[in-house]
């Protein structure tokens, strides 16, 4: 079941940041308190893994738990506030035109791909691994222990009532897309999945599109 | 060809044991009680056994793990539940790593669901829900709350905030509805339920037994619960939990090849 979508009213053509990203790589940008990231998912229901950080202090990140708790449910839509590890809003979902996006589904990496899929799938390319990369390079202090449960923003993985999880076919389409304001100063780090060991892409990981625009 | 426990060398199968123990008495090296709302850490070294009892049927225990030896290497709650297709943990499950290793497994469960997606609270989280009760008028009774537990254990072994993550919540059942709005259950809770987490690592076992972040109950009322500590030995080859599905087959292999 989908949660209510909302379009945005903002236009393109005012936004300050407009780029668009293959797919398998990271991104990582600074956000001021205010300003609005909008994701696009140009092609139709490819992953988009996104962690966030404090700037005044990324030792304040994203958290699932707080987010969860928060709202007293698992998807995010129009309305979730991410929420941080200091149990304070990150970023509060203002448009949303997919439906739901997941919390539970973490990121991919070469290690749980030994054991979801086969121990010879080690060297397939997996979002750890631009999460790591992305860290090592970062003018700030970032390594593993601040690689967290990330948010993925267009993918589909259902619960059941008995307890059941699995990643299901996505239910986001071309050109859908999900806008949120910066609740405070961040650091956003993307990694734009390139999973192909099972649906969370479509099985075809696709560009993604970034837009910020600056708060009124 | 894909590896498999069929498929190692003489070697590495002979190194895992043909069957598992089963508790007995006998097999137990320490016991301790353990207060609501109290935190407590300690090392669970591979081929022992904590049996958690929840002594009142209303316990929650709080959990984060890590491997002893590199605790960069942790528990990780999306790699344990989809690996397993899972929301919730139970007998036949495993607890992952984030390095695809098992930590610990649970060989043994009369409960039947333990929660690890809602977290804990912290201090903030307690005072909205309960008020505040400060050592000065309480003294032992003063309200504690799961995060701060987890602080003051974690930063007795050099950790801190970086590594509070996703938390196990044994005893806890919250159900998901078609909508994902989570419900905490509890009519299948029944005094001296356990758990038992068998360790296939050297883990750090941080704890907490502050309540549930989701816990209907009307006051601030954590639970004790006993801790036993039992020498049960690694997965057998024929273990349920290394059979319940190929993912943890994998994830066995993982782990022993860790300790060849």
């Amino acid at each position: 079941m989908s949660q209510l979508l909302v379009e945005s009213r903002l236009d393109p053509a005012q936004a300050a940041i407009d780029e668009v990203h293959p797919a398998g790589e990271p991104w990582m940008k600074t956000l001021q308190r205010g300003q609005i990231l909008r994701i696009v998912d140009l092609e139709g229901n490819q992953a988009v893994d996104t962690i966030f950080y404090s700037a005044a202090d990324p030792q304040e990140r994203y958290s699932l738990t707080h987010t969860i708790q928060a709202q007293g449910g698992l998807y995010l839509g129009t309305g979730s506030q991410l929420m941080s590890s200091e149990g304070r809003p990150m970023l509060t979902i203002v448009a949303d035109t997919c439906g739901r996006h997941d919390t539970l589904g973490g990121a991919c990496a070469s290690e749980s791909n030994t054991v979801r899929y086969a121990l010879e799938k080690r060297f397939m390319h997996n979002c750890r691994d631009n999460y790591l990369l992305a860290v090592a390079h970062a003018p700030q202090e970032l390594d593993k222990r601040d690689v967290v449960s990330n948010i993925n923003f267009f993918m589909n993985v259902p619960v059941t009532p008995e307890g059941r999880l699995t990643f299901e076919d996505g239910i986001s389409a071309p050109g859908k897309y999900v806008e949120m304001r910066a609740d405070m100063d961040l650091i956003v780090l993307v990694s734009n999945c390139p999973q192909l060991n099972n649906p969370c892409n479509a099985y075809n990981p696709t560009p993604v599109r970034f837009l910020i625009w600056d708060g009124v | 060809m894909e590896t498999s426990f069929a498929t190692l060398s003489p070697m590495a199968r002979a190194a895992v044991p043909s069957t598992s123990t089963s508790f007995a008495p006998e097999l137990v090296l320490w016991e301790e009680r353990m207060p609501g709302g109290a935190h407590w850490s300690g090392l669970l070294r591979r081929g022992n056994t904590l049996r958690l009892t929840d002594l009142h049927g209303c316990a929650n225990v709080s959990a984060l793990l890590f491997n002893q030896e590199e605790k960069t290497e942790r528990y990780n709650m999306p790699d344990t539940l989809k690996a397993q297709h899972t929301a919730y943990l139970t007998q036949g499950h495993v607890c992952y790593s984030d390095m695809g290793r098992v930590l610990c497994s649970i060989a043994d469960d009369s409960c039947g669901w333990h929660d690890t997606m809602c977290g804990v609270l912290d201090a903030q989280g307690v005072r909205a829900k309960y008020g505040e009760a400060r050592y000065q008028a309480h003294r032992n009774s003063m309200y504690r709350n799961g995060l701060d537990g987890f602080l003051v254990e974690l930063g007795k072994w050099g950790l801190g905030k970086r590594d509070v993550v996703a938390n196990l919540n044994l005893f806890s059942k919250t159900v998901a509805d078609a909508s994902g709005r989570l419900h905490f259950e509890t009519a299948h809770r029944k005094p001296g339920q356990y758990v038992d987490l068998r360790f296939e690592m050297n883990v750090l076992v941080v704890l907490s037994t502050a309540q549930h972040p989701f816990d209907p109950a009307p006051g601030y009322d954590p639970k004790a619960v006993k801790l036993t500590a039992w020498r049960s030995g690694t997965a057998g080859a024929d273990d349920p939990c290394r059979l319940s599905c190929a993912e943890n087959g994998r994830g066995f292999i993982n782990t022993e090849r860790y300790f060849l």
